[in-house]
């Protein structure tokens, strides 16, 4: 057995909110192997996006631990790539300057700094656009930009916070085929966290449904439809009508209690 | 499909330009000359209507002329006078304007940076602002004598404020996704500042910039009509002490033409530092 690439043991977080104290995530253990592309599901204020923040490192837990490729996670975790649900694209800097900024902090000289933010600009389709400000883009195109952004020094796990939310669902089919095709081409370990079940099966190898407040894991379903995969064409499969219907048993009486509180 | 209308959209596309978009920029490019045009007529108007009044409604003792000021301005033109009092205003006030925004904008940052220090120190600095800067020029020039060191820290007072509140609240509104993002793709503590805090504070310290400069001349002028022997501020003040009235109004146009000038450049230097705004 290879060592996990995440591996998350008893994580709680609590926090004091109005005068009492609201347990976020209740005891919560995962093992994410290396290479696994797996979907975080739940309902909103389950505390998926609270885990991917500890992952990050940009919160700090109240118990437990997370190892990330061997490291303990105690602080801002620079060995992750980090996709947030929130435009992170630093509006005063062109296209090129953001996609080049964390080679920027790595000391990358100017000339390798170019050659691999163009061709980061090739892969997300925004050839052409280096000049340009983040203002001047779609919210999609911005996506790309971050996208490349995070691509472009290389991290081997990727932490993605419903990165697509925002986007058309055209745009949204798009920007999961080139997702995919890099994850493939990469190797990298994926996760990814999102409102869209449809989304959750198309790409993930393994979808994880969190329960209601306080956050805890609730079930956990493969999805057994082999890669290459086409997000156009993969929600026809038996496969995904299987997984779709499990998931959403498991899913909607959560919604419903999220309802009530 | 969708992608390549959504980049073409927000780019501008090259298309030919079509008849109906000609049309609606020559519109713009007329009404824009209209108004040009009106903005010299009204000026105009403005000065022939005080060259009739003068003599006629109001005796030029109070009002003097614009002849007699535009005659005023080019003998000191020509004599000198106008550069050595001009030179020495404008010198007062970049000097002033230079040091209060270098200390405003270094604390700012600072405070911004360390809350707790910025809370323990909110009262005295809120009390500090609310004193009238210029309650403060009898001070300076018993502190740095009637030469134009008391000019320059009048003006350093105002400016100072100014810039250290824009750039500690700029410093305050930064995006923590900004920080948190940078953080986690590499960033040191000085990076973060680099590519982040500053120029994210930027539009608030620019903002802070615009507004101080004329305050800075302000405060050189304030400086010179109370105790100066040069500079526009005392050729005022002295013109007023001898009934001159066609002095007075002269110093007073330059200094309207002046911080006119000024304000233009730093719209300008606006514009080009904060082009990436929407």
């Amino acid at each position: 057995m290879t060592s996990a690439a995440i591996s998350i043991e008893g994580v709680d977080k609590r926090y004091i909110g109005r005068g009492r104290e609201v347990v976020a995530l209740d005891h919560v253990s995962l093992r994410i192997e290396e290479g696994e592309f797996v979907a975080f599901v739940g309902p909103s204020g389950c505390g998926k996006s609270t885990l991917l923040n500890m992952i990050a490192g940009i919160i700090p837990m109240s118990s437990g631990s997370i190892v990330h490729d061997d490291r303990p996670v105690t602080a801002i975790n620079r060995h992750v790539g980090y996709l947030t649900q929130a435009d992170s694209v630093l509006p005063w800097r062109t296209v090129e300057q953001n996609v080049g900024l964390p080679l920027e902090y790595r000391g990358v000289g100017a000339a390798e700094r170019q050659k691999r933010v163009a061709e980061m600009l090739e892969l997300v389709d925004l050839k052409g656009f280096g000049k340009a400000f983040p203002k001047e883009l779609s919210g999609g195109m911005r996506k790309r930009v971050a996208l490349a952004q995070m691509l472009a020094y290389g991290p081997d796990t990727l932490l993605m916070d419903e990165p697509f939310g925002a986007l058309d669902a055209q745009l949204k089919l798009v920007m999961q085929q080139q997702l995919l095709r890099i994850w493939q081409e990469q190797k990298k370990t994926i996760v990814f966290v999102t409102h869209d079940l449809a989304e959750a099966i198309a790409l993930a190898s393994r979808v994880i449904v969190f329960s209601g407040r306080p956050g805890k894991i609730k079930y956990v379903e493969p999805i057994d439809i082999p890669y290459p995969r086409d997000v156009f064409k993969v929600r026809f499969l038996p496969a995904f009508e299987a997984a779709y219907d499990n998931l959403w048993r498991e899913l909607s009486p959560e919604i419903a209690k999220g309802e009530e509180l | 499909m969708t992608m390549r209308i959504d980049e073409g959209a927000a780019m501008g596309t090259s298309a030919p330009v079509s008849r109906a978009v000609k049309d609606f920029e020559a519109g713009l490019a007329r009404r824009k000359l209209l108004v040009y045009v009106c903005q010299f007529a009204f000026g105009v108007a403005f000065l022939s209507f005080w060259q009739w009044a003068s003599g006629r409604l109001i005796d030029p003792f109070f009002i003097s002329s614009p002849a007699a000021v535009f005659g005023k301005l080019y003998t000191w033109l020509l004599n000198g006078d106008l550069f050595n009092h001009l030179s020495i205003t404008l010198y007062a006030t970049a000097i002033g304007f230079a040091i209060g925004s270098a200390i405003g904008f270094s604390l700012g940052l600072l405070f911004g940076k360390f809350a707790f220090l910025a809370e323990v120190l909110d009262p005295y600095i809120t009390a500090l602002y609310s004193i009238p800067k210029l309650a403060l020029a009898p001070l300076f020039i018993i502190w740095f004598g009637i030469g134009i060191e008391s000019k320059i820290a009048v003006s350093a007072s105002i400016v100072f404020f100014v810039v250290f509140l824009n750039t500690f609240s700029g410093v305050r509104e930064v995006n923590p996704i900004f920080i948190h993002a940078t953080q986690i793709m590499g960033a040191s503590q000085w990076g973060v500042m680099r590519t982040v805090i500053i120029p994210s504070a930027m539009a608030w310290v620019i903002t802070g910039l615009k507004v101080s400069v004329p305050y800075a001349l302000v405060g050189t002028v304030i400086g010179e009509f109370m105790s100066a022997n040069r500079g526009i501020g005392f050729i005022i003040a002295q013109a007023t002490g001898l009934f001159d009235t066609n002095s007075v109004f002269a110093g007073i146009i330059v200094l309207a033409f002046v911080g006119a000038v000024i304000n233009g450049l730093l719209k300008i230097t606006e514009g080009h530092l904060l082009r990436w705004r929407a």
